[in-house]
């Protein structure tokens, strides 16, 4: 089934004498249940997609469509309640808030939903178990590590059941084992509980994870790969190929 | 380049520092109004009868701005240590690139100077028109004479503001200084992401002390409220600092304990934003709790100020109306009797003849009994009440008055007259504390002997009256006896009491003039009156004068506690908004997130609301709960002046609370929602 349809999207910077094309005609479309990465070189335009489709930025031209509602044609009071309803955010710097604690943080979430107190309890319990950080649930994110942090904030975007989980370099600020437990979390959560997710990333190591990986390159779709029936291992040397293919600009970002 | 820096710098940075300049300004201006108001209120506001107390004022005044400039002094350390903190990044910024501490310095020095002239010439300009204003009020309420006001700018007053915050200035330069020469490199680039931890209280040492405070406070509060009778300066100070620790034991407690009620209640914790704004709540109240009992204990004394002294001229104003009905009083009581007394042919002898004045008027006599002093009223009791009031004079004969001439003065006044039978007697007394002992005396035996005749009370306890013109409850006893007690004993007083010829203010002011004078020249030599042979009061009282002094005092009172209250508060609420403020700097990135997660902007603002609010809230009403107690104390001693237009002074007090308070509190809560708007 397809959940998000993106068409002939731009998105322009600057003014008419200095334009910068961040967003050049892209069109895709992902299903539901599908884990795409979108990789690119720094300044390709992969965050402002992302901030296009999280409705945190305003597209120039075309169209964004989740489930057949057009979100670029959404306003105030509305874009509040479908980021609250329908997306599940991860931003690279964790972005909890540092007066709460994790349960308090996860809870968040749910309370903006007007969800009773009894839900939200069973709900951020689950998830806490689902995410492996149950016993951090009392800790504040300064007692927290990275890997703990980013955990939390995965659960907060999950625990609502967004249709959509939207993580912006998820792992940008994490050591590799604990990204590789992360994405490794994002993986049971997209097999087991058929979540979909769509994760910005420069590491090929952590697009790996993925089953799809789209190219993005000033602003257009330069390839896209499939997982397929093959290892995670295959996948990261097919990745790795495009990457190069991509040229220097994007290695120096490997 | 230096220069430009610091231009740029202050242009780049205007939201903060418009804050900053905001609070400099509104110091320059109530220093400047309050100093030129009270020259202009010495000068031209009060009769020259009122000098003395204009005199009296000023000196008031001058020693109390030393003061306010300490206050204002304050704020403005507190404002530039909130503006340096904002702009750590900045300047780690300036060290990296290798520019060295001095340079900054001399930046700091020029950003200094220039936002210090540019407070100071606002702030003298908003100061000028500001106390034409107040003038304007003071005049209305010190009932003066509204023609001799006029425009003025006092150059004394601009000097003197000149020359306090040219002070403050230097010390803020010498305190920034020494800021500078402590930054590390390290910490100023880390202060932005540095997170804040949380540490939760433990709730059962948070319940004791909250219990300690409050039965401190309570142990306190009854001492002051109705144990009053026995505070001394010593035990006052007691309660003062007994009062303040609790204060703050009770902000610091309560910090910790709201939060924790409020998470044991999951259903209201978990709705909405409300788990964040109690959690935002609690780390400021947790940060502040020293700012917060400062605020708190200001709020207390701007309060009871205000009150107090609006209470003071509302009582003075009626109390005038009731008390000194007749415009003038010329009489001698004398410490022995004399036969054929006659005050007013005696006076005409020595140059003052106030029959020439005088329109309607009544005379009378007054009588002493040596055998009847205040010790001989009391009885049996003597002892016991000798032992509670040490201080009172027992041996001074009583005054005695005939009821026939008591009622006629009674008619000239337009106040009831007074009816008793033959073996009756009347005790007027309207001084609280005095009336207190006479009344307890006359429940017990109101038996007296005066002149050999033994009377009873018409009633058990005194009656309100008097029969000396005053501006306040001052008549300590008068015995209103039958006439035919009196009947061929001779006086000890003789009295004129009665209104002038002339019917007209400009008249009534040109005969207190003359009259004045003939009196001067009289009391320059007594010899000729039956007072320089026997002892005692002799005096002259006219309304206009009764009126000058009460205004006088009055002017003092209210003038006092308008200053003080209005500096306190405005500093109070200058220091939450800049806290408040901060905070939201502080707070951007948070409120971003939960934009990015979702929550609705009315929610969002809310969450604003409710923690601005409370946090205006929390010390205001640990300040009213104060105020009641502290005002019943204060109302102990203004009951000289009378305590009967308290529900007015509350009032009075309240509104100007809501509007400089509530104020502050709308201006925070706007500022903020614009400080924590989305950016696009």
């Amino acid at each position: 089934m397809e959940l998000l349809k993106i068409q002939n999207i731009e998105k322009y910077y600057g003014s008419k004498s200095s334009l910068t094309k961040a967003i050049d005609d892209i069109s895709f479309s992902v299903e539901q249940g599908e884990f795409t990465a979108i990789m690119g070189a720094s300044g390709s335009g992969k965050t402002t997609l992302l901030n296009c489709i999280s409705t945190i930025d305003r597209v120039t031209a075309g169209h964004i469509y989740l489930e057949s509602t057009d979100i670029t044609a959404l306003k105030g009071k509305e874009l509040n309640k479908f980021r609250r309803d329908k997306l599940g955010f991860i931003f690279q710097d964790f972005n909890l808030l540092d007066t709460l604690t994790a349960y308090e943080n996860i809870s968040l979430a749910l309370s903006i939903q007007k969800r009773s107190a009894s839900d939200i309890d069973k709900a951020v319990k689950v998830v806490a178990e689902q995410l492996g950080i149950t016993e951090v649930l009392q800790k504040y994110p300064y007692q927290m590590s990275g890997g703990q942090k980013q955990r939390v904030a995965s659960a907060r975007a999950i625990v609502t059941e967004p249709k959509l989980v939207l993580a912006d370099e998820p792992t940008g600020a994490l050591d590799s084992k604990s990204a590789k437990m992360l994405l490794e979390r994002f993986y049971f959560l997209n097999h087991e509980h058929n979540a979909t997710i769509m994760m910005v990333t420069h590491d090929s190591f952590t697009a790996s994870y993925a089953s799809r990986v789209i190219f993005i390159k000033d602003g257009k779709i330069f390839n896209e790969i499939r997982k397929g029936p093959g290892s995670r291992k295959q996948f990261f040397d097919k990745i790795i190929d495009v990457v190069t293919l991509l040229g220097g600009d994007v290695s120096d970002a490997l | 380049m230096l220069f430009k820096l610091s231009l740029s710098n202050i242009r780049k940075s205007l939201r903060d520092y418009a804050i900053y300049f905001f609070t400099l300004i509104i110091g320059v201006s109530v220093f400047y109004v309050f100093n030129a108001v009270s020259g202009q209120v010495a000068m031209t506001v009060i009769d020259t009868d009122g000098r003395e107390i204009a005199r009296i004022l000023q000196i008031g005044i001058s020693a109390m701005s030393v003061f306010v400039a300490g206050v204002l002094g304050f704020l403005i350390v507190y404002a530039s240590r909130f503006l340096m903190k904002r702009r750590n990044r900045e300047f780690a910024l300036y060290l990296m690139l290798g520019m060295g501490k001095g340079k900054i310095s001399a930046i700091l020095l020029l950003e200094t100077v220039i936002i210090g002239l540019g407070s100071l010439g606002v702030g003298l300009l908003l100061g000028i028109g500001l106390s034409q204003i107040m003038s304007a009020l003071v005049v209305s309420l010190f009932e003066a004479d509204m023609t001799r006001y006029s425009f003025m700018v006092s150059g004394d007053a601009i000097g003197k503001t000149v020359i306090c915050f040219a002070i403050m200035y230097l010390f803020i330069m010498i305190f920034n200084s020494i800021i500078i020469s402590r930054f590390k490199l390290i910490d100023l680039m880390q202060s932005g992401k540095k997170s804040e931890q949380i540490k939760l209280k433990d709730p059962w040492l948070c319940i004791i002390i909250f219990l300690i405070a409050a039965a401190a406070l309570g142990y306190a509060y009854y001492q002051v409220g109705w144990n009053y009778g026995e505070v001394t300066g010593k035990t006052m100070a007691l309660y003062i600092t007994m009062g303040a620790v609790s204060t703050f034991l009770i902000f610091w407690s309560a910090s910790g304990m709201l939060l924790r009620v409020m998470m044991s209640m999951k259903n209201v914790y978990y709705r909405s934003l409300n788990a964040f704004t109690f959690r935002q709540i609690s780390s400021k109240v947790n940060t502040m709790v020293f700012s917060m009992t400062v605020i708190c204990l200001m709020l207390f004394v701007t309060i009871c100020a205000l009150t107090a002294s609006f209470s003071m001229r509302n009582s003075m104003n009626a109390n005038l109306e009731d008390l000194c009905p007749a415009d003038f009083e010329l009489s001698a009581d004398l410490n022995e009797p004399v036969e054929g007394l006659d005050i007013v042919s005696e006076c005409k002898d020595n140059g003052l003849d106030i029959m020439a004045y005088a329109g309607e008027y009544e005379r009378f006599y007054t009588y002493g009994d040596a055998d009847f002093s205040l010790e001989d009223f009391c009885g049996d009791a003597a002892e016991r009440v000798k032992a509670e009031f040490i201080f009172l004079d027992y041996y001074t004969s009583e005054q005695l008055i005939g009821l026939d001439e008591y009622n006629a003065l009674m008619k000239l006044y337009g106040k009831e007259t007074l009816s008793m039978n033959d073996d009756e007697y009347i005790l007027l007394c309207d001084y609280k504390s005095m009336r207190a002992i006479r009344d307890s005396v006359l429940k017990a035996d109101g038996n007296i002997t005066v002149y050999g005749h033994t009377l009873h009370s018409k009633y058990d306890e005194c009656q309100d009256g008097f029969i000396s013109i005053s501006a306040q409850h001052i008549n300590a006893g008068i015995f209103v006896v039958p006439d035919s007690v009196l009947e061929g004993q001779a006086p000890s007083g003789d009295h004129i009491i009665g209104n002038y010829k002339a019917a007209d203010k400009a008249g009534k002011k040109e005969t207190e003039q003359v009259l004045r004078r003939e009196y001067d020249t009289i009391t320059r030599d007594l010899s000729g009156l039956s007072v320089h042979k026997t002892g005692g009061y002799f005096g002259l009282s006219t309304k206009i004068a009764i009126k000058n002094d009460a205004v006088g005092l009055g002017a003092i009172a209210t003038f006092m506690g308008l200053y003080i209250g209005l500096v306190f508060l405005i500093a109070c609420g200058a220091i939450l908004a800049l806290k408040e403020l901060s905070e939201s700097v502080d707070s951007i990135g948070r409120y971003e997130m939960l934009r990015k997660i979702g929550a609705d902007e009315s929610d969002i603002s809310r969450s604003l609301f409710r923690q601005t609010g409370i946090f205006f809230l929390l010390p205001l009403i640990l300040a009213c709960v104060h105020s009641v107690f502290g005002m019943k104390f204060a109302a102990y001693f203004l009951e000289v002046f009378g305590t009967e237009k308290m529900t007015e002074s509350i009032a009075a007090t309240s509104i100007i609370l809501l509007l400089i308070y509530g104020g502050y509190f709308l201006i925070t809560y706007y500022c903020s929602k614009g400080i924590i708007k989305e950016r696009k």
